[in-house]
């Protein structure tokens, strides 16, 4: 195994996931901005990541042709529900109190939205976009079969020729690729928490939501 | 090819392989619910390890089904049993993990109550905590569901039928219609599965909490 499958791996589930961040981040705003549409918004990429990923897959292949974009693509949908749902809820999470003060300082919606609450949201839209990472890693595993490469094709190939050490070696790599990737951004959003409490000691407690969404997401 | 032509060729076998795809979801899911509740529950008795035992658990929940459905296959061979283990196995953690969760989640207090009624600790075990983690339990669950319902596509790939076997013959006769055959159905598959989690999920949530959970 070549350091390439890893590098094949890596840039299409970052490259995902930067794409569902361009396109979640607006879809989260937008869900916080109406209630109206919260519910469709949520509702729909809640299907998106029920549907099995082969079968997404296979649908997103039958438009565009097998390939690394069918690949991204459908990994992109199926990243979005944490992003979306966590920067829906980071949004709303923020103190009333610091919203009002914005609006009394004459602040306009998107002001107000770009200034101070995304800002004060960022810690648990992070979390969101940690979850899409670590998620993506594993569900990358089928781009193998549309054409796409990856460790998912040495897994493939390890069953096919029935050899234990090709699976082991795709499985540890891709092991190791999402447990890395989990701590370093786990250790990134603690510290993007602790930074913030020593703006506002007294928001100590109210920092607490980060951890309770994150379970809310996960069960 | 036309959907009349569709469904003359290929709905008998269209019907096979959901009830196939369903068999190997449903088998799976019940195996692995019972073995992650029982483990959740006596991991929760061991609090204390939690840290060691949190971290390892979601390292196992990120290799993927296919990994489990491969060695098997190579140790057990081409039979319905090395989809079931699999499966069960990737079933198993969501559920294990939201178990253990969602007891260590309940206020002591509550334990503290039941004590004081005199409950015996597995008294307050099935009285109180467990129904105060249920909710939690079943969202497990349905990661679970979903999850086996996507891995059980892989169950074609090592020739046992089931909706991926649409999928893999579309894929490399290169078929569109094929293809749509097993990924539709799949996709609806799980969508239901899904929503009718849900409304279990509403169901057995303890009215207490629900109400708490409003006022919130």
């Amino acid at each position: 195994m070549s350091w390439n499958i890893l590098w094949e791996h890596l840039l299409l589930v970052v490259a995902a996931v930067a794409c569902s961040v361009v396109v979640g981040l607006p879809l989260g705003v937008l869900a916080y901005f109406y209630p109206k549409l919260k519910k469709l918004i949520l509702f729909v990429t809640d299907v998106l990541q029920t549907i099995p990923s082969l079968a997404l897959l296979g649908m997103i292949m039958i438009l565009i042709g097998a390939g690394k974009a069918t690949v991204i693509i459908g990994l992109t949908l199926y990243s979005l529900l944490p992003v979306v749902r966590n920067t829906e809820l980071g949004l709303e999470e923020v103190d009333p109190g610091i919203k009002e003060a914005a609006r009394g300082m004459g602040m306009g919606r998107m002001y107000r939205l770009v200034r101070v609450e995304l800002p004060i949201a960022f810690p648990i839209v992070f979390t969101g976009v940690r979850i899409a990472l670590v998620n993506a890693i594993g569900t990358a595993v089928f781009a193998a079969s549309v054409g796409g490469g990856g460790l998912g094709s040495i897994i493939y190939r390890g069953i096919r020729v029935m050899n234990m050490k090709l699976i082991l070696s795709g499985t540890l790599s891709l092991m190791a690729m999402a447990v890395t990737f989990d701590t370093l951004m786990g250790l990134i959003e603690k510290r993007l928490g602790r930074k913030r409490r020593k703006i506002k000691p007294e928001q100590e407690i109210e920092r607490k939501p980060t951890e309770r969404m994150k379970k809310g997401y996960q069960s | 090819m036309t959907l009349s032509k569709i469904i003359d060729g290929y709905g008998a076998s269209l019907l096979r392989n959901v009830g196939i795809h369903l068999g190997f979801v449903l088998i799976s899911v019940a195996a692995g619910f019972l073995l992650g509740l029982v483990f959740g529950i006596l991991l929760s008795r061991i609090p204390k390890y939690s840290k060691i035992i949190l971290p390892v658990l979601s390292v196992f929940n990120t290799i993927p089904g296919i990994v489990f459905i491969g060695i098997l296959f190579l140790y057990l061979g081409m039979i319905s049993l090395t989809v079931v283990i699999a499966l069960s196995i990737y079933a198993m953690f969501p559920v294990l993990k939201n178990t253990f969760v969602g007891l260590t989640n309940v206020e002591p207090q509550y334990i503290e109550a039941a004590k004081g009624c005199g409950m015996s600790p597995v008294q307050a075990l099935f009285k109180v905590e467990l129904p105060l983690a249920l909710p939690t339990v079943i969202g497990g669950l349905r990661m679970a569901t979903i999850y086996t319902v996507s891995w059980a596509v892989l169950a074609a790939m090592i020739g046992l039928g089931g909706l991926g076997e649409f999928i893999y013959q579309g894929i490399s006769i290169n078929e569109n219609s094929l293809i749509l055959l097993g990924a539709v159905p799949a996709a609806i598959v799980a969508i239901i599965l899904g929503l009718l989690i849900d409304r279990l999920q509403k169901l057995v949530t303890p009215r207490g909490v629900r109400k708490g959970a409003k006022q919130r």
